[in-house]
């Protein structure tokens, strides 16, 4: 032990022995390549997305086929300039609608009872939590299982309907309402409630009147991506919709319904891949352009109700 | 007479003493409600459960589990059907794994880069796309590997022999799908990092490269481990990527140069033919779903274990 502790005040008392090493010579050229790498790493994914818009709008023809004629008010044909994403178009709208109608209430309840009302120490709450959790990684096709399973065939048989598919897309994302209304909630700040509370306000009004409205801007930013996740799913569509898809558009709950992804899927795998690419192209730029929208709305509601407490 | 001068009590003749509360059985009856939207994700876990052990034990009861785990051979729409898993779980693996070795360069590369290097103003403006990159649908990740980097990156710029759908062109852009999920957990576990451990480093003469590789990374390694399985677990489930690009071959062999298929795209294809309920085939769909749960399930309770950890330590 001695030996150790006296070590370093032995050479201490010759300054030569400490003398601070410089840096290696190539310690710069080392930095600089680590750096770059690093860029170049950030940039791939970058790259990527343009070259995916490249591909898609210029390569494939998708821009041009935008202006076929019909191409948004024709159904889908066995000829491909014939074609339109007429039926799809509507019946996205349609899983979106069936979607809203169910994460917006199940998600905000969900996300509320969470954050004012669970008591973490009971072990059924932080199960509740911990099932959020892993439900937000279950694989989407699983989904479509529960959906196959439950909804389309078995107790409620509703067939390949908008809503046995929406409901499906709708719990497949319901873990981002909740995981985005709880961040939300969570953001206004105690002050809030507590001064609700000693006006003589009861719990729920308190969180009705105060907190859900200062929670809005975060709830509907969350929705919207849930939603923009929602509409982009292609696997338990085509694990549950695809055989019987319509050509017809949708007209209702119990109707059956044709999407966009799924449209997109058939076109990509059509055997005549020459002729029905463009179309798959065209459709990719549309349903993308409803994403990026989408998208740019959560981001500006984001940006522009956020408040600072 | 003084107390029923009180105007709370005069009001409400012999009611209860002030000090005790009145039942609210409105507020009561609202966090029952809550409560029963919020159980409604229990009952989700419970459904698929469900569904998967009911269809997978009649499965075994037709197949047999040691047929489905030991035989080599996935062929069940022949006429002398086999159902050994092996052929999809080696797709699956393949494919994830030629995703996992782009992806954990490119994210956490990333991260480290967000983290350490960038200013403000750059995060500001690469951040959003990285969201846009989430946001990209993965059937058009497929269509991109199906039309552009099979025939252009792999075929024609390497030269190499893949047929049109293959495991590499498959694997690749899987991997790039699942670099912002890297690179954004990795980057929060970077960012908890306290900035002492940083400027003791500088203090003592490191390197911006030796602070990141040295102190940053080992400090936020159990998040950068959760991203990294959470990644393969987001691997393992993808489905749209592989159909189009990977094809369906069975395929036990380990050049990714040919066409494979994986227990996700074998659910996917087989569920789109529009087989009986209750058949053999049908019941497939639910052993390997079972299969696939358990796998992701295990990846996650992992990642969500590991992600805790580093929140302990530093927030």
């Amino acid at each position: 032990m001695a030996d150790v502790s006296m070590a370093p005040q032995a050479s201490a008392a010759n300054p030569s022995d400490v003398a601070i090493q410089p840096p290696p010579r190539d310690r710069k050229l080392r930095e600089t390549i680590f750096r770059y790498g690093l860029l170049v790493a950030l940039s791939a994914g970058l790259v990527v997305l343009a070259v995916i818009l490249y591909d898609v709008i210029v390569r494939q023809d998708g821009f041009s086929t935008l202006f076929q004629t019909g191409f948004f008010s024709n159904n889908a044909s066995s000829v491909a300039r014939d074609s339109g994403i007429y039926p799809a178009l509507v019946g996205t709208l349609w899983l979106m609608l069936v979607c809203i109608l169910f994460i917006v209430p199940i998600g905000v309840a969900t996300a509320v009872y969470l954050e004012e009302y669970a008591d973490r120490t009971r072990w059924y709450n932080r199960f509740i939590e911990l099932n959020i959790q892993n439900l937000a990684g279950v694989p989407s096709i699983i989904y479509g299982i529960l959906g196959l399973a439950f909804l389309v065939r078995g107790p409620l048989s509703l067939g390949r309907v908008v809503l046995a598919v929406g409901l499906t897309l709708g719990l497949l994302v319901l873990p981002v309402v909740i995981i985005a209304g709880r961040e939300a909630l969570r953001a206004v700040p105690p002050s809030i409630r507590e001064g609700s509370m000693a006006l003589g306000a009861t719990q729920w009004q308190t969180i009705w009147k105060q907190v859900l409205p200062a929670a809005i801007p975060g709830i509907a930013t969350g929705t919207i991506l849930a939603l923009s996740r929602a509409i982009g799913e292609t696997a338990p569509l085509i694990l549950i919709g695809a055989a019987a898809f319509a050509t017809d558009p949708a007209t209702g709950f119990l109707s059956n319904f044709q999407a966009l992804p799924l449209q997109i899927f058939q076109w990509i795998s059509n055997a005549q891949k020459e002729q029905f690419a463009p179309l798959a192209a065209a459709a990719i730029i549309v349903l993308m352009a409803i994403l990026l929208a989408m998208n740019a709305v959560a981001i500006w509601l984001r940006n522009k109700y956020q408040q600072r407490w | 007479m003084e107390a029923g001068s009180h105007p709370v009590a005069g009001a409400t003749p012999g009611a209860r003493p002030l000090g005790v509360r009145r039942p609210r059985r409105g507020e009561e009856a609202i966090r029952v409600g809550l409560f029963a939207a919020a159980s409604i994700s229990v009952l989700t876990t419970i459904g698929i459960l469900y569904a998967l052990l009911s269809e997978t034990i009649r499965f075994f009861s037709d197949v047999g589990i040691t047929h489905f785990i030991t035989d080599g051979e996935w062929t069940p729409t022949f006429a002398d059907p086999q159902y050994g898993i092996w052929p999809l779980i080696n797709g699956t693996l393949l494919i994830t794994g030629i995703a996992i070795l782009v992806a954990v360069p490119l994210g956490i590369g990333s991260a480290i880069y967000l983290a350490e290097y960038a200013s403000p103003r750059l995060r500001r403006i690469v951040k959003p796309m990285l969201e846009v990159l989430v946001g990209v649908p993965t059937v058009v990740f497929g269509f991109f590997a199906l039309t552009f980097v099979t025939p252009l990156v792999l075929q024609d710029l390497l030269g190499l022999g893949a047929v049109t759908q293959n495991a590499l062109a498959a694997g690749l852009v899987v991997g790039i799908m699942i670099v912002p999920t890297i690179a954004s957990i990795s980057e929060d576990a970077m960012a908890a990092v306290p900035q002492g451990l940083r400027e003791g480093a500088y203090g003592l003469g490191a390197s911006p490269m030796q602070v990141a590789l040295r102190v940053v990374v080992p400090a936020a390694l159990s998040g950068i481990v959760a991203s990294i399985v959470l990644g393969l677990s987001r691997g393992i489930g993808e489905t749209m990527i592989v159909l189009i690009a990977a094809g369906l071959q069975p395929n036990t062999g380990l050049n990714p140069l040919e066409g494979f298929e994986t227990m996700t795209t074998f659910i996917a294809a087989t569920g789109q033919g529009d087989i009986p309920t209750g058949s053999t085939e049908y019941k497939t769909i639910f052993a390997v779903g079972m299969v696939l749960f358990v796998m992701t399930l295990l990846m996650n309770m992992i990642a969500i274990r590991f992600v805790r950890k580093y929140r302990q330590v530093y927030d």
